[in-house]
């Protein structure tokens, strides 16, 4: 079940630096929801900690997180993918596009995919949606945050 | 008779053990030295495994071992099996992929079983269960049917590379074409059957046990039929010899079809015992029974119906597509075949009719029996049918049904079945009385004032039960007899045991088998005792489902009471001093016929066993008799019920306002046990009709795997029943039964949603009619009202 949702938000910064700031670990680690641990691999991707909730089912996904379609300073895809255990797996990217805003600063769009299977797609499939919803708002709440500052 | 004979509605004996928690269910067994099996389930509904690495579960505390399919295979246990073989219309077998109890190198859905992990307690296995890491490289899933067998679609099963089981037919084509090309009025309909979880209130379990001493296996399970369980563990999955293997099935908590099979878990649990040297347990939580227990229905149908200018029905065709998930399971194959196409002649008499089903693989649980397996699909076709057929040509619904029935018997129709004895215009006749029927467009005025929409549904089914007559199934394909057996054992002082190769779990047999023992030998219910569920009590036997308890096990039973009698007639002619054929036998006395000489039944026993008066030599001492009894046909319980129900077109709540069932289910041994499982059986209908449904999204994830995304009936839900009766009796059993068991499964649905239709004012709904689905209809019909 492939749960999509896209949006957009303004950032007070230009392309250039939104797009570093999308590239810098540290800023990724701080913006995932439940992000524990972010390290780089030696194939240029990284591996992650993830502690996600979804309903009755709380886990630590351990998997990785690659950065595609690289095209500075337009945009990326993130796409990340976990093994929870017996809580199942979790996987999903998102497509962030970045334009210049009228009147300065710039534009960020996303299109999230997100995907889930396992004891958590069992017991959790009805709330899966506002979960990721949740999680993409508070990615791009605390990316937001950080440029501003 | 007695009080407690048949007829009598007498209170089930086993039902005070229940309530009180004195039941002794496979997860209240506890062997000494016992672990906990914990199995590796796959989170993906379609991969193939590049490797398994149970090295670090095999370090967690408590942990005995870890086993894989390679680990069945090395020790030569063998797959689950498929046992009854359909043929495809062009004369091939049917394409019946591997179906190991542990996977071989991919799994095919989600839940399928990967790896078991043996430890001390179960939450220790659970633990090292996540450790156990699989390397999956994912394919992709395919759910829905129409999808798996377009050319490019993920195979699932090499052997069938267009994930078609078979494609089967039943009936004559060409007289099928001829009618609808000379019809007045042809009615089409396009038809979905969702897949339901069976939901058992005891989930199921399995505690293997090893005895070296005796080189001997030991399986407690929950088992709708032991003896095929072993005689399938034995001869097929290799587990051991019969006589080396006892399977005992003691209180089970429901069944509905789901504990027929042979599963993997239990499988595992008798092999894993002899491999870690000690008893291994297993009880499914009841996220496990959503994933891995068979499920139910799941068809797609669209459905033809010729009818002349008269009104008479011509013709029916019918092509279903029947999703089998990902394996085989043990009698899948046969339930949307030889368990569906026959019954599509439901209470009428229809000249011509064929059949198409297409059976299909796709990547989620297998799809086997319940409750009904194959009689409510086509019930639910027929009877869908034949209403919006009379509102298509302006006709009563009932009066339409009436015009159509089989009036003589026996009546052979062109799908196999030779209905013996009905008479179905009497079970209509009665329900529309009892239902109020003439005053139904008054209660939907007084509805329409209260902006509610009332509708009113008849369903007229009838099923083919008291499977079955051995030798024809076995030219339908079955891989065994379906007759089964009995032992009466007469202690010395007169009470009896009973063996029979049926099992209870929720029937009451142990009351309805005792009041036939009670009747027949004039002694009460609670001198008789039911021994069932072990197989090294009871010899063989083929278990209970599809309606056969009473009328094929306790016909064996019968049979042997015959014997019985026969041997206690000749035990009293030498205590009487005269001929065993004058001896008669009445009310539980043996007398002398013509004279005051009697005796009663109590003290024949005692002096069969005591052997005094009789020499040995010209009668065998002891009163032990038993029977295998083969039915001679079907039996063909059928019936009229009719849902009246009220929708709330602005919140899309149905509300079932009136409920009436008229069954005519032949002889009746305990009128209040038969009551209580039409009530279920209607409970699981309506379950179907309005709430129930098992959905897999598009990446083959059962996204409803618990309560609270699986609808089940609850109290509030269902009506209070207004349960008639009608009775013919059935020729094909000494005791005239035809049995109850499914009957309230297979008539509920149609009832509810022919109601719901006539509510609405049109056919555009499908099950579950959820609050959700009647909304969105209800506003359509207010569209097409403003429209007129």
């Amino acid at each position: 079940m492939a749960m999509t949702m896209t949006g957009e938000v303004t950032l007070p910064a230009d392309r250039q630096a939104v797009y570093d700031k999308l590239n810098d670990p540290e800023v990724l680690k701080a913006c995932i929801p439940g992000c524990q641990s972010l390290d780089k691999t030696e194939a240029g991707g990284f591996s992650a900690v993830v502690k996600l909730k979804v309903g009755p089912v709380s886990a630590t996904f351990k998997g990785s997180v690659e950065l595609l379609d690289l095209d500075p300073p337009n945009g990326y895809r993130i796409a990340g993918q976990g093994e929870g255990g017996v809580a199942g797996f979790a996987k999903g990217g998102a497509k962030v596009s970045l334009t210049d805003a009228e009147g300065g600063g710039t534009v960020l769009r996303y299109d999230v995919e997100a995907n889930v299977g396992g004891k958590i797609a069992q017991l959790g499939a009805r709330l899966i949606d506002g979960v990721a919803k949740k999680n993409a708002d508070a990615f791009f709440a605390n990316f937001v945050k950080i440029v501003s500052a | 008779m007695t009080g407690t004979g048949i007829g009598a509605p007498v209170r089930r004996k086993e039902d005070f053990r229940f309530i009180t928690g004195k039941g002794h269910y496979t997860d209240d067994i506890n062997r000494p030295g016992q672990t906990h099996a914990v199995f590796v389930r796959s989170p993906h509904a379609h991969a193939a495994i590049r490797s398994i690495d149970a090295s670090a579960a095999l370090t967690s505390p408590g942990v005995l071992a870890v086993f894989t399919g390679d680990d069945l295979t090395a020790d030569k246990v063998g797959g689950l099996i498929c046992g009854w073989m359909i043929h495809s219309k062009d004369g091939t077998p049917m394409k019946a992929g591997g179906h190991p109890a542990l996977a071989q190198g991919k799994v095919r859905y989600v839940g399928d079983h990967v790896a078991v992990v043996i430890a001390e307690t179960h939450a220790q296995g659970r633990e090292a269960a996540e450790k156990v890491k699989v390397d999956y490289e994912v394919l992709k899933p395919v759910v829905d049917m129409a999808e798996a067998i377009k050319p490019g679609a993920p195979v699932i099963h090499d052997v069938a590379s267009d994930n078609t089981v078979y494609n089967w037919h039943l009936g004559d084509k060409a007289a099928a074409d001829a009618a609808f090309a000379k019809a007045a009025h042809v009615t089409k309909l396009d038809i979905v059957n969702n897949r339901l979880v069976p939901n058992a209130m005891e989930p199921r379990a399995a505690v293997g046990d090893y005895d070296s001493g005796s080189d001997a296996f030991t399986l407690y399970t929950t088992s709708q039929n032991p003896h095929v369980a072993r005689l399938v563990l034995s001869a097929f999955i290799g587990i051991a010899p019969e006589h080396k293997l006892r399977v005992i099935a003691p209180d089970v908590g429901g069944g509905f079809g789901s504990k027929i099979f042979i599963y993997a878990e239990e499988t595992v649990c008798v092999w894993a015992a002899k491999k870690v040297g000690r008893p291994v347990k297993w009880t499914a939580d009841r996220t496990e029974a959503f994933l891995a227990d068979a499920h139910g229905r799941d068809h797609v149908t669209h459905a033809e119906l010729a009818i002349d200018e008269k009104g008479k029905i011509t013709g029916l065709r019918v092509h279903t597509k029947a999703n089998l998930g990902a394996y085989l399971s043990t009698f899948a194959s046969s339930v949307p075949t030889y368990l569906y196409a026959p019954l599509l002649s439901g209470q009428y008499d229809i000249p011509a009719i064929y059949a198409e089903v297409d059976g299909i693989y796709t990547t989620t649980a297998p799809v086997d029996a319940y409750r009904g397996a194959g009689r409510p699909e086509a019930t639910f076709v027929v009877e869908r049918l034949i209403e919006v057929a009379a509102r298509e040509t302006g006709v009563d619904p009932a009066q339409f049904r009436k015009k159509n029935f089989v009036r003589t018997f026996p009546h052979q129709t062109p799908v196999i079945m030779c209905y013996d004895a009905g008479d179905y215009d009497a079970s209509l006749t009665k329900a529309l009385e009892m239902a109020d029927y003439k005053n139904v467009g008054k209660r939907k005025r007084e509805s329409a004032k209260k902006g509610l929409l009332r509708g009113v549904g008849i369903s007229a089914y009838i099923e083919a039960c008291g499977i079955a007559p051995s030798a024809a199934v076995g030219s339908l394909g079955a891989g065994v007899g379906l007759w089964e057996s009995a032992e009466v054992r007469v202690n010395p002082v007169g009470t009896v045991e009973i063996l029979t190769g049926s099992h209870s779990h929720g029937q009451g047999h142990e009351t309805t088998f005792a009041q036939l023992v009670s009747s027949r030998l004039g002694i009460s219910i609670d001198n008789v005792s039911i021994v069932h569920g072990d197989t090294d009590k009871v010899q063989m036997g083929m278990g209970t489902y599809g309606s056969r308890s009473g009328a094929v096990g306790m016909s064996a039973i019968s049979k042997a009471l015959d014997k019985i009698e026969t041997k206690a007639k000749k035990v009293a002619a030498y205590v009487l001093e005269a001929s065993d054929k004058d001896i008669e036998f009445k009310d539980g006395k043996f007398s002398v016929k013509g004279t005051d000489k009697s005796i009663d039944f109590a003290s024949v026993a005692l002096q069969a066993y005591i052997a005094h008066k009789f020499s040995g030599q010209e009668l065998e001492p002891g009163l032990k008799e038993s029977a295998f009894w083969d039915p001679t046909n079907f039996t063909f319980p059928a019936g009229v019920h009719i849902c009246e129900l009220e929708i709330d077109p602005q919140t899309g709540v149905t509300r079932i306002d009136r409920w009436t069932a008229v069954d005519d289910f032949g002889e009746i041994i305990n009128p209040m046990i038969v009551e209580g499982q039409v009530h279920g059986g209607i409970g699981q209908g309506i379950g179907q009709a309005l709430h129930e449904s098992a959905v897999y999204n598009e990446s083959g994830q059962l996204v409803t795997a618990s309560y609270m995304d699986y609808c089940m009936p609850r109290a509030d839900d269902v009506p209070s029943y207004n349960v008639g009766m009608t009775q013919t009796r059935c020729p094909s059993n000494p005791l005239g039964i035809k049995g109850c068991g499914e009957a309230g499964a297979i008539a509920a649905p149609p009832a509810v949603i022919n109601a719901i239709t006539d509510a609405l004012g049109h056919e555009d709904i499908a099950m579950p009619a959820t609050p959700r689905a009647v909304w969105r209809a209800a506003q359509k019909s207010i569209g097409l009202k403003a429209a007129e």
